[in-house]
């Protein structure tokens, strides 16, 4: 099938060799900090971060995905395994399937984002349409377009990059804030979700309860492993949560 | 060519749930195993400890404790016209890898089948007549039945700590447990669990419309316990990280946790990990197996196993595909109906309700645990009159607290829009005011759905994938719906604002989770036309092989199916100590 260009293909793999240094989250920079992208160019992030910042839009109360560091989520992921289809089967023939057989492109998700970012470049050009400074109806109308397959890239409709992109986008969103997201937690907060250390034995039989306790993200905590079942060290009690911003 | 090694009693192919039960059991008879897994070693301390272990995305959604499909995967069809495309990303279910396989990150709801799902097909022929059973579908009986199980339910729910109340003790239907299911001779070990939030609404409304609610049979611990195998568990602090997660309180039966150290001590016991089964060597005679080849993944050389016993444990499916590759039997072709091997596979039919809740009732449906779950079996089996509807089996209804993560889940109500300002203010007012009851459905083997090599993919080591050929039969939709209709009727007295159903959507497709309860393909009987293997998991063709977990289900009952797996595992294993090492050969003739 694949009608990518070369440069695509050599661009992609030149990304693996960053994806193997960054390694997991135990790398991960500090919440907070200004992304410097890895794997985007400024054209690509200048597209990213105004279009999550669409699926996921800011409020008054609550900030958008792009504020939450969805946009520096993505460039991380694509730069590192997921991005070079570490679990992805990838071998031939490349066949367009039913929906029920789900992904069959034969590219990784650093080549999708590349070749469909660079059509959506193209496309944008030739309607002379700055989507970053669009006004937010107009950008609306672009990625519905996007949604319903109304753009050709390559050789396959829109719709498959942008279901990846929205479902990348959530993951960022909610995903545990080592990973570059869902800065502050703010998703976990917004929703009420109290994050990745729980114990709720004594609290689950207590319908109803109204649960407000802060979240706690991975790096909360250092590692507190379990001993032997026969071990009677202290296990399992949540830290108390640092004060967050 | 590839190096030999000393020959052994017995070889296991994937050290699984079904290796380690097997491990333990024929090195306590004597006999020298050696136990072959293509994945790595792992343990509760340290590799499912926090803060790692608690992460949604690399566990839950990257899927990093499954089989990973650039290595090994599946295709996938509906029907024999459509051609089948590679599984390139798993989806609708996760194959475990790794020591302890899928038992690592399964929920740990542990059922038994009904006594009736074990003779489906006499059972229902003779209560509706020929035709209940009749037209496409090729529905089956085990070849073994409830009552002579029973001991092994027993004994795999006494090794797991299962916490539970007995609904029939000795044929007395007590208050509290599940009234419908077979007789037990004796309670379960632990308590069970206490309803959450959303199983206590459910429980409410199911009994004011008299139906019969139980909390669902848990492998996450309700309290301390010591197996006798002499392994210690502990309670399960209901922390949300149980299922697609290692559990890293030694909370949730796994091999780990129940029986895999004892194997280890054993001097008759050698575990080799990175040793990716390739094939069942066989004789000229193709009834005999020799042992098996593998690739040493560590060093990339092939090594030759010879063993007395070949036992397949690399979980349901995956051993379908090793007889396959092996030559082992007949592949079963749907155009005639002949050949067995591939033949009935089925799955799970899924469906749910889902009930939106005023903003100040708070779900906390983060406070879960795998199988921390209400149900209610007044809708399994043949528990209900199947007169004039048109279908035969049935479905458990639960409603489950499993852990909220919320990449995962974020439920909306129906006319919520994908994304934008809208999706996420719905997703704000109903993360933590929601609640869904699943629909847990049997899967009746229909002459089409089957499964054989592929033609054209393969894995990563060369060879062909196998080939699924599924699709949900008229019969199980039908199911799934009546079923879906009486769900909502108990969902509408939850106290909810908005109740929707969701009906079993076809045709199947391989993306949304469904469940990894893929059943048969090898199935177990009394007919070595019909059956790829014998009342004790010994193949009808090479008697020296014996295939272990769920493809041995001729069709797969409205269950989870490991209660039974495990049931089976200890079943045939006494099969293969009493009676076959006293006389190799066919147990069956
Ligand atoms: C997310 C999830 C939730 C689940 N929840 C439940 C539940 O609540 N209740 C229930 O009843 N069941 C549940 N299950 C199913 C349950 O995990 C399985 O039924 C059970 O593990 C099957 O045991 P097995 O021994 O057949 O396979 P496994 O335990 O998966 O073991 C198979 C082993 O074989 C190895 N292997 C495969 N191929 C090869 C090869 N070629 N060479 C060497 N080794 C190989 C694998 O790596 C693996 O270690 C769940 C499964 C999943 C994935």
């Amino acid at each position: 099938m694949t009608s990518i260009p070369r440069r695509d293909f050599l661009h992609g793999s030149a990304v693996l060799g960053v994806g193997v240094a960054l390694g997991s989250y135990a790398s991960a920079r500090p919440a907070g900090s200004e992304p410097g992208y890895v794997f985007f160019d400024r054209a690509e992030a200048a597209f990213v971060e105004a279009a999550v910042d669409r699926l996921i839009p800011p409020e008054a109360d609550w900030p958008g995905a792009r504020e939450a560091g969805v946009p520096s989520y993505i460039d991380r992921q694509l730069a590192g395994p997921y991005g070079e289809g570490e679990r992805l089967y990838l071998a031939g023939p490349i066949r367009p399937g039913m929906p029920g057989q789900g992904y069959q492109l034969g590219l990784t998700p650093a080549q999708l984002y590349r070749t469909s970012l660079a059509a959506i470049g193209e496309a944008l050009g030739q309607r002379g349409l700055d989507f970053a400074a669009a006004p937010a109806g107009e950008q609306d109308a672009f990625l519905t377009n996007l949604e319903r397959g109304r753009l050709r890239i390559a050789d396959f409709p829109s719709s498959i990059f942008f279901e990846t992109l929205l479902a990348n986008t959530i993951e960022g969103w909610f995903a545990d804030p080592a990973y570059g997201g869902n800065r502050d937690m703010v998703s976990w907060r917004m929703v009420g979700f109290p994050g990745a250390y729980a114990a709720y034995l004594d609290l689950y039989t207590r319908h109803g309860l109204h649960f407000t306790r802060p979240p706690l993200s991975m790096m909360d905590a250092g590692p507190h492993h379990h001993g032997a079942p026969a071990d009677p060290s202290p296990r399992g009690t949540p830290p108390a949560r640092h004060t967050h911003p | 060519m590839a190096e030999r090694r000393r020959p052994v009693d017995v070889v296991l192919v994937g050290m699984g749930l079904t290796g380690a039960i097997l491990g333990r059991e024929l090195t306590q008879a004597g006999l020298s195993v050696v136990g072959l897994e293509r994945g790595v070693w792992r343990d509760t301390v340290p590799d499912f400890q926090s803060p790692g272990m608690h992460d949604e995305l690399r566990y839950a959604v990257r899927q990093h404790l499954h089989q990973n499909p650039r290595l090994e995967t599946y295709t996938a069809r509906n029907t024999d016209d459509q051609e089948a495309l590679p599984i390139r990303t798993l989806g609708s279910f996760l194959p475990g890898t790794d020591v302890g396989g899928a038992a690592v990150h399964w929920n740990g709801q542990t059922w038994r089948f009904l006594p009736s799902d074990f003779v489906a097909h006499t059972h229902n022929r003779e209560r509706y007549g020929a035709e209940a059973v009749g037209g496409d579908l090729t529905v089956q009986d085990f070849g073994v039945t409830y009552d002579e199980l029973e001991p092994f339910y027993d004994r795999f729910e006494y090794l797991c700590g299962i916490g539970g109340r007995a609904g029939n003790l000795n044929g007395t239907i007590r208050p509290g447990g599940n009234p419908f299911e077979g007789p037990r001779r004796r309670d379960y070990p632990n308590p069970p669990t206490a309803p959450a939030y959303a199983g206590a609404l459910f429980a409410n409304a199911a009994l004011a419309l008299g139906w019969h609610p139980f909390q669902v049979p848990s492998a996450n611990m309700t309290a301390h316990y010591t197996n006798p195998e002499g392994m210690t568990l502990q309670p399960c602090m209901i922390c949300g990280f149980c299922e697609r997660f290692g559990c890293e309180h030694f909370a949730k039966s796994s091999p780990q946790t129940i029986v895999l150290p004892k194997l280890m001590e054993s001097p008759n016991f050698e575990l080799r990990t990175r040793a990716h089964v390739t094939r069942v060597l066989l004789d000229r005679s193709r009834s005999r197996a020799t042992g098996v080849l593998y690739l040493d993944l560590a060093s990339g050389r092939e090594v030759e196993q010879p063993a007395e016993i070949v036992i397949l444990c690399s979980f349901g499916i995956n051993n379908v595909r090793h007889m396959l590759l092996s030559g082992i039997g007949t592949p079963y072709d749907p155009r005639t109906g002949e050949g067995t091997i591939g033949r009935n596979y089925t799955y799970q039919t899924m469906a749910s309700v889902t009930v939106f809740y005023p903003e100040t009732v708070h779900t906390n449906q983060f406070m879960g645990a795998g199988a921390l779950g209400t149900a209610i079996d007044d809708f399994n089996g043949d528990n209900f009159d199947h007169a004039g509807l048109g279908f035969i089996g049935g479905a458990y209804v639960a409603a489950y607290s499993t852990g909220a993560r919320p990449i995962e889940y974020h439920p909306v109500p129906p006319g919520t829009p994908r994304w934008g300002l809208a999706w996420k203010r719905a997703v704000r007012r109903h993360y933590n005011h929601a609640a869904g009851l699943s629909v847990h459905g049997a899967s009746m083997a229909t002459r089409g759905n089957h499964l054989d090599l592929d033609p054209t993919y393969v894995d990563a080591y060369g060879q062909p994938l196998l080939r699924m050929t599924f699709d949900f039969p008229e019969n199980d939709v039908r199911m799934a719906n009546y079923i879906t209709a009486r769900t909502t009727e108990i969902a509408r007295l939850m106290g909810g604002e908005i109740v929707v159903p969701n009906d079993r959507s076809t045709p199947y497709s391989i993306v949304p989770y469904q469940t990894t309860h893929n059943t048969g393909g090898a199935v177990m009987g009394s007919d070595p036309k019909t059956s790829a293997v014998n009342r004790y998991l010994q193949s009808w063709d090479v008697p020296n092989v014996f295939v272990q977990g769920a493809c041995a289900f001729p069709q797969n009952p409205g269950y989870n199916p490991t209660g039974t797996v495990g049931a089976l595992a200890y079943w045939s294993a006494k099969a293969i100590r009493e009676q076959y090492l006293k006389s190799p050969g066919p147990l069956v003739r």
